[in-house]
């Protein structure tokens, strides 16, 4: 559909220069980082004195940096899976289901998302210390799965109530188990969906802190090495870092582009 | 939606195995999981703060000066986060929404790299840029406008555009979905019938989004009365957020008590301001 300004030129102008504006201001801290992640001064200096490589060589050499960036990336696919998993098949229960309580089952649901992440940090925090769980790299992943399965349920269960059912009992007509008809056909259609589910997922795991600093102990994960550098010594490293990170989550996003837009069945 | 329709006053049969059954067991495995490691450890959380049959916590939450003043100074500056992303967020979703799809594809752009960036990054760039000798504040004092830097750190300034900065999407895609309903053709008859642009964006536009603006406002308030990450970092210990105190109850003072009565009393406020918005939205949770 088509929205329309009556008023014309001039107010359009000023909406396009307003939008200009507004994408400068989301922009700024992404391009600011670059220049100084290429710095050859220790200083917050800006424009830098000279080039270098060497905040990029710092972070690749130290082992707690890449120790870390190794545990954040282990921790994400880990909590991306269990709460893909978990979470489609609660989103097929409640779109699919019809049983007392649903109600009830779909509020659980959305808690987590509801819930600040400090309360549920220092909740977690205290049941994993009495189950010897804090500073085990499984425990963040306990966790970060509660974090993101609202968003998992929440995107796999919009695309189901768009699918169209009578596509799956047809299949079944055709002499396909239920199981192999949502295998086969429900799930390659709603595919997009789950791509974006679990880089949704993904993202939220391995860029939380606040869970991860209080399960994490003296694991850190990459969100609780780049909050002790700020805090503590705040050098060109972060924005390298920073840096790797757009970086990393731009081929994401492309990937997801790729694979998010076809809705094609495999084979 | 694969329900079948059901006429009004007719009894359905509630037998414990039925065809839609199935769909109910699938839900086991998660709400198990939920169960477990969700529901169990934030229940437990709350016995915390009233452990040994005291409500000395809660009392000490509510009444003293200190802890009230945080409270609202957290209600406070999640209102003004609030007003800040509907104001600046509602003209970019009327741009996205009525631009062509070449400069709607790229204001989304703009808008979706920072919001998948790191939370943290995105703060440590804000401090290069708003610091004392930040980028902005270089470049006032080099071009003579003004002789001494403009404090932008570590006070409310810093915090607010930090967090507008992060949770600035979170207004923009209901809004930008609620712009997108509206029928044009109801602006139409509105001027066909007389009323002035300001009257069509008045009385017909603005109602007709107003889920939208309802919807994110709700999420951008949950949200920011809960953040820890910003006021931490920008705030400079200077403003103080809930999320912030409960952190240093917990971690430094090892007061479980006092941080669970803290929670609870966050929280409330919080679902305090979710239900009455989902009152005045009365629409149910999407997937519902």
């Amino acid at each position: 559909m088509e929205l329309k300004l009556r008023r014309g030129g001039a107010m359009r102008l000023a909406l396009g220069v307003y939008a200009t504006f507004l994408c400068v201001f989301l922009m700024l801290p992404l391009v600011v980082v670059v220049p100084i992640s290429f710095s050859s001064s220790s200083y917050l200096q800006f424009p830098p004195p000279g080039w270098s490589l060497r905040w990029y060589r710092a972070f690749a050499d130290d082992p707690v940096w890449m120790g870390a960036a190794w545990r954040s990336f282990q921790v994400g696919v880990s909590a991306t899976l269990l709460s893909t998993v978990l979470g489609t098949l609660l989103a097929f229960s409640l779109v699919r289901g019809r049983y007392p309580g649903k109600q009830l089952v779909a509020q659980i649901a959305a808690t987590p998302l509801i819930l600040p992440t400090i309360i549920y940090s220092i909740a977690v925090y205290s049941l994993f210390a009495t189950l010897k769980l804090i500073g085990d790299w499984r425990g963040i992943v306990l966790a970060h799965t509660v974090h993101a399965l609202p968003f998992v349920v929440i995107i796999v269960a919009a695309a189901l109530r768009t699918f169209d059912v009578s596509l799956e009992h047809a299949a079944m007509g055709l002499g396909a188990s239920r199981l192999r008809a949502v295998w086969r056909v429900t799930l390659p259609q709603i595919r997009p969906a789950i791509v974006s589910a679990m880089f949704l997922a993904f993202i939220s795991s391995f860029d939380e802190l606040v869970i991860a600093m209080f399960l994490g102990g003296s694991n850190m994960t990459l969100p609780k090495k780049m909050f002790d550098n700020i805090v503590n010594e705040i050098d060109p490293v972060i924005a390298a870092v920073s840096v790797l990170q757009i970086v990393l989550v731009s081929a994401i996003l492309l990937v997801v582009a790729r694979f998010g837009s076809g809705a094609r069945p495999p084979d | 939606m694969a329900e079948a329709a059901v006429l009004p006053g007719t009894a359905v049969p509630r037998r414990w195995w039925s065809p839609h059954s199935g769909p109910a067991l699938l839900a086991a495995a998660p709400l198990l999981f939920l169960l477990v490691f969700f529901l169990y450890p934030v229940f437990r959380l709350m016995l915390l703060s009233v452990e040994g049959g005291t409500t000395a916590h809660f009392e000490k939450a509510l009444t003293d000066g200190l802890y009230v003043a945080v409270l609202l100074r957290t209600l406070e500056i999640a209102a003004y986060v609030t007003v800040l992303c509907l104001v600046l967020g509602y003209p970019f979703a009327y741009f996205l929404a009525t631009a062509t799809p070449f400069w709607a594809t790229i204001g989304f752009v703009f808008l979706l790299l920072p919001f998948w960036t790191s939370i943290l990054v995105r703060t440590y760039a804000w401090m290069v840029i708003l610091g004392r000798n930040g980028i902005i504040n270089r470049f006032l004092l080099d071009t003579g406008l003004v002789s001494d830097p403009i404090p932008m750190l570590n006070n409310l300034a810093g915090v607010l555009v930090g967090m507008v900065h992060v949770l600035l999407p979170y207004a923009v895609f209901p809004l930008y979905s609620a712009i997108r309903r509206v029928d044009p053709g109801l602006l139409l008859a509105a001027e066909g019938l007389g009323a002035s642009g300001w009257q069509v964006f008045r009385r017909v536009f603005f109602p007709l989004t107003l889920p939208g603006v309802l919807a994110g406002s709700s999420l951008v308030f949950i949200l920011s009365a809960g953040f820890f990450i910003t006021p931490a970092l920008l705030g400079g210990g200077r403003v103080i957020m809930v999320a912030v105190l409960i952190e240093k109850q917990v971690r430094e003072l090892l007061n479980w008590g006092f941080a669970a009565a803290l929670s609870i009393v966050l929280l409330g406020a919080v679902l305090f301001v979710y239900f009455l918005l989902r009152r005045l939205m009365r629409s149910e949770l999407e997937w519902s």
